[in-house]
């Protein structure tokens, strides 16, 4: 069986304490991740500083270069997995067989990952506006004729990890070329793609110190959160309650995202349906930037027939079919739960399962030993039903008709919107909404994410905070 | 079969022996008019026969049925007093009773006899006869809080005390505030500190796992004199035990116990390499018995090895309980030189419970 190790401070660490992970078809137990107690998790935390101190020694420009560098070999090279070596292929495999996501959507994440790391100096520009990096490095320096002067908030950014998709991972990354040292809890199905990055880190030259990875429990993952000066938690709603009134921690909750047509282009629908096909299903679903509802002023039902006959095509295939858009679920009882939360929903009045028509049999079924979820499509009458709003792991959209004119003031969180008008008033109006995080005007479909953005928050801003600074002159 | 094999076969029937001969003496005390308590003795009258005659061995206390936990939630605490300890000054110690009533057993000498017997096992070369103790964790109505100090008087300790109210830290977690709780562990190690740096006999320690681990980010061990830790009162991994040896102790002596106010206390077996840092109990025979059975047919003792939920029977003049389900899950472990009976290994919250219990909170 596979092992994977805790990395303290970069050096490998097999626990007594083991967490058996099964391979979502064959059930059987595929890895063996090592799990971290808590009372080591902040003994390795005490000192901070020093791994910080190693990062520090070098320029951003030189970490600029270490994340080139570790986009090919995450990408194409042989890196270790505690003490055996994983090829890239492996590392595909690996992840589809514990989450289930077939393969050509891991080496889509795989991509994205790299391209983070391949584009950091880009990525870096965006975030923080531009800056010098020797500006960075001094922690003063002009921006424009006007001095400035930022600080780090933080020793160290621990971050609680999902298991939904690998591209999720380049949040976080942009923290190592901004010299902030990782504290890293993978998700207990996904420890795959932070380990492999933070190989590939090491191998282009990264100081490993700056790194540990602790696999562990919700208690190792509260006392990361607690123990590092700045945090990143995702999970849902029940999971992030305890950390959102914490400034120190940036959440990453469900995303509610969402497609807005508006009245001025809702007549042309047709032509706008590809884009909210991709956003509902790309990447089988599983993402928060993918769509979970569409709003629009007319034509609610027929935009859900459409939908529904779209992506009633997409059907399960094996985990190596190139045409897979589908992920089975790795825990079969996670998708039963679902379908029944759907259920109980549609069996409130004012709502219907569109797609039932065009799929044939059951929403949830099961296929070559596992279980998946079709593509299900909701026409909501309005925004009070329980199903207008509700985001789920597989390609799930609401159709609701919202009225123009009150679109933001019901709109709630939403991490992206995508808004396709040419209405300067109702665009001004989502400009304004404090409750969009990411605001996509016109035809792109949620899913399109560019990483040069901030994303729900700006890392940057959650790692640094800027000082009044002046320097007296000849001085 | 090795001299060694043999001479352990021999142990195994010799204790077996011991504690059939103690189960008769104890069932015939308890369910005796003069000598019982009023519990027993009105439940000798719901029974088809007279337990005196009809339990010879240990097995045979499996006629009795299983005993109920609600049986010692509430009152009159005073049925559990055995009339053959009339008079004698009787303590309460309690259970549970985070919510709801606790479970009380009533103790007499109980709590010193088990402490003492306790004491044997400990090597003196750490645990310094003489020299005093820091008990670091839950007092209140529990019976550590006077065991620990006879533990130390029995060994002509003094007891210093810092107490923690686990109730407290249960009551916090479950209202969502994990920080207060980290405060008011914070504020339990800072007393405990405070103890350790005034008074320099100080050498012997109790705490739970995870004070231990709070005590040591603070300070060194060594640095501070203490050679011997005596933990215990919540769930230990395996590998808190290995963390706890190679990177907390700074080479003090670690016992570990496993126990309760039920039952008594559970020592480990000293630690060798092939055991791999596995937390492996026996219970102080005849006093008390712990066993591994099935979950689904609690009758069934499972075979070495295999993964049950632990019964417990405690079998002194003070308290009969027999074949009490515990809310912990073990692996059956078999006899060895040192205790010829059995023993259980990891024991960890039973995942029957996981949604109820909060477990290692302190």
């Amino acid at each position: 069986m596979i092992k994977i190790p805790l990395l303290r401070r970069g050096e490998p660490y097999t626990s007594l304490d083991v967490a058996l992970i099964p391979h979502h078809q064959t059930r059987e137990m595929f890895v063996e991740v090592s799990q971290a107690n808590a009372g080591l998790i902040r003994r390795d935390l005490r000192d901070q500083a020093m791994a910080r101190g190693k990062l520090a020694r070098f320029s951003t420009t030189e970490l600029v270069a270490m994340c080139r560098h570790a986009a090919d070999h995450f990408l194409n090279d042989t890196l270790l997995l505690g003490a055996e070596p994983q090829t890239a292929e492996d590392y595909v495999k690996h992840v589809s067989a514990t989450t289930g996501l077939p393969l050509v959507m891991v080496r889509k994440n795989m991509q994205k990952i790299r391209s983070m790391l391949a584009e950091m100096g880009d990525v870096l520009n965006g975030l923080t506006r531009n800056i010098d990096s020797e500006v960075l490095d001094r922690g003063f320096g002009e921006v424009e004729g006007h001095a400035v002067s930022f600080f780090p908030c933080a020793e160290s950014l621990g971050v609680v990890l999902p298991n939904n998709s690998p591209g999720v991972h380049s949040l976080w990354i942009p923290a190592f070329p901004l010299k902030i040292p990782l504290v890293l809890k993978p998700g207990s199905a996904e420890p795959w793609t932070p380990y492999r990055i933070v190989q590939a880190l090491i191998k282009a030259g990264a100081p490993r110190e700056a790194f540990c990875f602790y696999p562990a429990d919700h208690a190792g993952a509260g006392e990361i959160l607690r123990s590092c000066g700045r945090g990143m938690m995702f999970g849902d709603a029940s999971a992030i309650g305890a950390w959102e009134s914490d400034s120190r921690v940036e959440i990453h909750g469900p995303g509610y995202s969402k497609v807005i047509l508006g009245e001025d282009c809702v007549d042309e629908w047709e032509k706008y349906l590809d884009v909210m096909v991709a956003s509902i299903a790309e990447n089988g679903g599983r993402s928060c930037v993918n769509a979970s509802s569409v709003w629009t002023p007319a034509h609610a039902e027929e935009i859900s027939e459409a939908l529904a006959e779209r992506l009633a095509r997409i059907i399960p295939r094996a985990a190596d079919d190139e045409a897979a858009q589908l992920a089975p679920f790795a825990n079969p009882e996670v998708a039963s739960r679902i379908s029944q939360i759907i259920d109980q929903g549609l069996a409130e009045p004012g709502a219907r399962d569109v797609t039932a028509a065009h799929r044939k049999g059951e929403r949830l079924v099961s296929w070559n030993g596992c279980s998946y979820l079709l593509p299900t499509i909701v026409h909501c009458e309005n925004l009070a039903h329980p199903l207008a709003n509700k985001e789920f792991l597989f390609p799930f959209s609401s159709v609701v008709n919202v009225p123009q004119r009150q679109l933001t003031e019901t709109l709630g969180p939403s991490l992206v919107v995508t808004a396709i008008t040419r209405d300067p008033e109702l665009v001004q109006r989502l400009v304004s909404s404090p409750n969009v995080d990411r605001l996509n005007v016109g035809p792109v479909p949620t899913n399109q994410v560019s990483w040069d953005q901030p994303h729900e928050g700006n890392l940057f801003e959650h790692l640094y905070a800027r000082r009044a600074f002046q320097r007296a002159v000849s001085f | 079969m090795s001299t060694a094999e043999a001479t352990l076969e021999t142990n195994i029937k010799q204790s077996r022996a011991t504690l059939d001969t103690w189960v008769r003496e104890v069932v015939q005390w308890h369910f005796t008019s003069e000598t019982g308590c009023t519990f027993w003795l009105d439940y000798a009258q719901t029974l088809s026969f007279d337990p005196r005659k009809a339990i010879e061995t240990y097995e045979d206390l499996s006629k009795l049925g299983p005993f109920q936990d609600e049986w010692l939630r509430g009152g009159p605490v005073r049925r559990w007093v055995p009339k053959g300890y009339a008079g004698r000054p009787v303590y309460t110690f309690e259970t549970g009773g985070s919510t709801g009533v606790p479970k009380s057993r009533i103790n007499i000498e109980d709590f010193r006899l088990d402490y003492e017997a306790f004491s044997a096992t400990l090597p003196d070369e750490f645990f310094p006869k003489g020299t005093d103790w820091l008990s670091l964790g839950p007092t209140g109505p529990r019976r550590l809080r006077l065991a620990v100090e006879h533990l130390a008087q029995y060994r002509s300790g003094i007891c210093f005390m810092v107490d923690l109210d686990p109730r407290w830290v249960i009551k916090l977690l479950k209202m969502g505030q994990p920080k207060m709780a980290e405060q008011y562990k914070q504020h339990v190690i800072e007393q405990g500190l405070t103890l350790l740096r005034a008074h320099d006999n100080i050498r012997c320690l109790f705490t739970t796992p995870k004070l231990l681990e709070a005590l040591c980010e603070k300070v060194s061990l060594k640095k501070l004199g203490i050679t011997g830790v005596f933990c215990g009162g919540t769930e230990m991994t395996q590998q808190f035990h290995r963390f706890a040896v190679e990177e907390l102790l700074d080479g003090a002596y670690f016992a570990a116990t496993y126990g309760n106010t039920l039952m008594g206390l559970a020592v480990h077996k000293p630690r060798i390499p092939e055991d791999n840092y596995a937390i492996i109990y026996y219970p102080p025979l005849p006093r008390a018995m712990i066993e591994v059975v099935d979950p689904d047919n609690p009758d069934r003792v499972v075979d070495y090895g295999e993964t049950g939920r632990v019964r417990l029977t405690t079998l002194t003049k003070e308290f009969f309980m027999p074949r009490f389900l515990e809310r912990d899950a073990a692996e059956r472990e078999p006899p060895c030189e040192l205790y010829p009976w059995d023993g259980v290994r990891n024991v960890r919250p039973f995942a029957g419970f996981q949604n109820t219990v909060v477990e290692g909170v302190y």
